[in-house]
């Protein structure tokens, strides 16, 4: 197995992870804030995850080629819907009490979405996250049929020239990788959750 | 008639109920009532055998419950529990064909026993049968709950706190609907509370228990003129063998479920717990939960500032009273402040309870009138 | 250029539909089979279940990719490799969904369903399934929108369906090919949803929907 592999693959993974959160949490926080449009985002998010990924990635191939820039597209676009409705959720269960009270404090919107709406929300957000991550490393694995590297090649070869081990290590490597993303990011979840009682 | 002979209960090593025995007659209202985990509501599911017991007979009718098959044996008994839980995938005439379905009852059969039962409790079939039960206020919900019971006829009842989620106005309606149901229909009832008021309106017979024990089996008024036992005299309230006014005390006209926070605490969640809980101020401890200060919703509104804590904002200069104090002095203190009321304090400085305006009512009232008080 | 295309590849076009359509219907029903009953025997075991629950958990990180090829290089090339992939595929999400599905329903209902004189299996059929149907549904939801999508994967090793167009598209770097298999497999994933979705809100008793 390819070590370089599985490092491009961490790459794919990270780099997608910071576009989803960024992205994510705009169209979460527009979403909250804008009833109307609210609808309109999610079912768009929820039509992207819906449609296959390969699909997905073929269509965004054709703009920007067989490229690490279409992998990372691709599992932006897959991993949106986690972040969005946990954003939403997240800011529209605060307690209309607190929001009250932090206008009564002067507060203006931002500040309030930024000191108080944002903490409140923010266990429910990294839930959100999480699912993300680990949805987007079992998306990577595409990204190797349109140019994308990370181990999603190492399996298509392994499969290719029939080689069961390194499609064990291959598939040993994803699955310990989620599991680490999962574990750690269980952690920080849980600490965020004690901190909110 | 419910016999219990030296029946005894425990989970793993923990003893519930030693040796219970007593019986119970056809067609007798029996509530038992007693303090948290006195074993009451182990007690009567005991009947239906939704708890084994370890040791000892249960007989209905003077057959061991045991003997009988155990979903044949509910189905012969009427259940109705607190959380109510009618099933919401059910509509009302569903569920209350439940038991009559597992009879196998024929459908005319069900149908006309539904009318008939909604019927008693006035809420017309065309218009409910229909509906789901989160269609329904919680006391409708519960109207159901007592009609599920009642299907298939059986000739005892068992409820479980049945009212004790209800506000106080729908529980007195359904107290009476229940009773003129039991006068109508003779059933043998056995209703576990925790509300002596309630058990007094409600019981031919009250059992009082205690630790697993029965302290006293008798009827209201016996119960009322005799108490068995100080904890049942401590129970049914200090206040009606006060008989003069002079010597009551704080400890007497106060409410003791009082809602206090720790004084680290951020403004921000004093807030949301006092919504919650519709209150308009907290009393503030400290961590040996010795009193500090008063908040209320406006100052926080006012000071507060997002991440402060509490005990920042707290207003110390607050009057209290102690728990012996005499209740005519702390009554004219509370009506010069300008609280909604008054913090009564133990002689460690921890809160016992607060005076409120209803709290002072309500222990006149008994006074006067001579009525009891769980309060 | 649609009209073109399709007057090349319409017939083809037609075929691959079908395929894919055969791959996620079998493998998702075979996958239900038995994610249903093992849901059930789960949710009535749960010492066993909190060892079992958490190993299915790691499975369902597993690429669905890696089932193909594991299960290609023992049975080779043909169409049950992939219906037995995507069927084990399939199984996770309804298994997990139909098991919390189960241990959520209110504990209070159970005991009334038990004060009224119901058996164990009365309880699961009247009131345990009519409560967990919402979360068994999403969960079949969730396996047959996934199973669209891996079974894109069956054209890697040459076994038709929705994804031979779009690989060999991108092999050649021919547009129109990507574009001719990608669009039909997302509208047939959303049309899968869209029915589901429908299925669900028939079969919904109202009690139980949400506003």
């Amino acid at each position: 197995m390819a070590l370089q592999n599985l490092i491009e693959h961490i790459q794919l993974v990270l780099i997608s992870f910071v576009f989803t959160g960024i992205v994510g949490l705009i169209l979460g926080i527009v979403g909250y804030n804008f009833k109307k449009v609210r609808g309109i985002i999610l079912m768009i998010v929820d039509v992207l995850q819906t449609i296959p990924v390969l699909a997905l990635l073929g269509i965004i191939m054709i703009f920007f080629g067989p490229t690490f820039t279409t992998v990372v597209i691709g599992i932006v676009l897959y991993s949106l819907l986690p972040v969005v409705r946990n954003t939403i959720v997240g800011l529209e269960q605060i307690d209309p009490a607190i929001i009250e009270a932090a206008t009564g404090m002067g507060m203006g919107k931002f500040q309030r979405l930024v000191k108080v709406e944002f903490p409140l929300a923010f266990p429910v957000i990294f839930t959100g996250l999480k699912i993300a991550v680990v949805t987007s490393i079992g998306i990577g694995v595409f990204g190797a049929v349109v140019g994308g590297g990370g181990l999603g090649s190492t399996i298509n070869t392994a499969i290719r020239i029939q080689d069961g081990s390194v499609l064990f290590q291959a598939t040993l490597a994803l699955v310990i990788m989620s599991l680490v993303f999962d574990f750690v990011m269980t952690l920080v979840e849980r600490r965020l959750d004690y901190n909110r009682k | 008639m419910i016999e219990f002979k030296h029946v005894k209960k425990a989970y793993q090593d923990n003893v519930v109920i030693e040796d219970l025995s007593l019986t119970i007659n056809d067609g007798e209202f029996i509530c038992i009532i007693g303090p948290s985990g006195c074993g009451k509501t182990t007690t009567l599911k005991m009947i239906n055998r939704l708890n084994k017991i370890n040791d000892g007979e249960i007989l209905i009718d003077g057959e061991n419950i045991n003997n009988i098959e155990v979903n044949k044996l509910r189905q012969g008994i009427g259940y109705v529990i607190q959380q109510i839980g009618l099933f919401p995938n059910m509509t009302v005439a569903q569920n209350i064909s439940v038991v009559p379905n597992l009879l196998k009852w024929g459908k005319e059969k069900i149908e006309r026993r539904v009318k008939e039962l909604l019927k008693l409790i006035n809420m017309p079939y065309d218009e409910y049968a229909h509906k789901y039960p989160r269609e329904l206020s919680g006391g409708q919900q519960q109207r159901i709950g007592v009609l599920r019971a009642l299907a298939a006829n059986p000739p005892i009842i068992l409820m479980d706190e049945p009212f004790g989620a209800l506000d106080p106005i729908t529980r007195d309606i359904l107290q009476d609907e229940l009773k003129s149901i039991h006068k109508q229909l003779k059933k043998t009832i056995v209703f576990v509370t925790h509300d002596m008021d309630e058990a007094v309106k409600m019981a031919d017979r009250i059992i009082f228990m205690e630790s697993g024990n029965i302290l006293q089996f008798a009827t209201p008024e016996e119960l009322l003129n005799k108490p068995a036992s100080p904890i049942i005299k401590e129970f049914l309230g200090k206040i009606s063998y006060s008989h003069n006014a002079n010597d009551l005390t704080c400890a007497d006209v106060m409410r003791t479920k009082v809602f206090t926070v720790n004084r680290k605490r951020k403004t921000l969640e004093c807030i949301n717990m006092m919504n919650q809980r519709d209150i308009g101020s907290v009393i503030v401890v400290d961590d040996d939960d010795k009193f500090m200060g008063i908040v209320t919703i406006e100052t926080i509104k006012e000071k507060g500032v997002p991440g402060a804590l509490i005990e920042e904002i707290l207003d110390r200069d607050v009057k209290t009273v102690l728990i012996n104090h005499n209740a005519k002095d702390a009554f004219d203190e509370f009506y010069d402040s300008k609280l909604d009321y008054l913090t009564v304090l133990n002689r460690n400085k921890t809160v016992a309870g607060i005076i409120t305006k209803t709290s002072m009512a309500k222990a006149l009232a008994s006074l006067v009138w001579g009525e009891n008080n769980d309060s | 250029m649609i009209v073109s295309f399709l007057n090349e590849y319409g017939s083809a076009l037609i075929t691959a539909i079908l395929t894919h359509i055969k791959f996620v219907v079998i493998s998702v029903s075979v996958g239900f089979i038995i994610a249903f009953i093992l849901g059930i025997v789960l949710s009535r075991l749960p010492k066993l279940s909190s060892i079992v629950i958490p190993i299915l958990s790691v499975f369902q990180t597993i690429p669905g990719l890696v089932f193909i090829g594991v299960l290609f290089l023992y049975t080779g090339i043909q169409d049950l490799t992939v219906i037995i992939a995507l069927s084990i595929y399939a199984i996770f999400p309804i298994l997990k969904n139909t098991y919390v599905g189960l241990i959520t329903v209110d504990k209070t209902l159970i005991e009334a369903a038990r004060g009224c004189g119901m058996n164990k299996f009365q309880i699961l059929i009247r009131v345990e399934l009519p409560l967990a149907s919402a979360a068994i549904v999403s969960g079949i939801r969730m396996s047959t929108i996934y199973t669209v999508s891996w079974a894109v994967l069956a054209a890697m090793i040459g076994l038709g369906g929705l994804g031979e167009f779009i690989y060999r598209g991108i092999d050649t770097n021919d547009t129109a090919l990507i574009v001719g298999g990608a669009i039909p497999a997302a509208l047939l994933a959303l049309a899968f949803g869209f029915i589901i979705d429908k299925i669900q809100d028939k079969l919904t008793p109202r009690g139980l929907k949400r506003e």
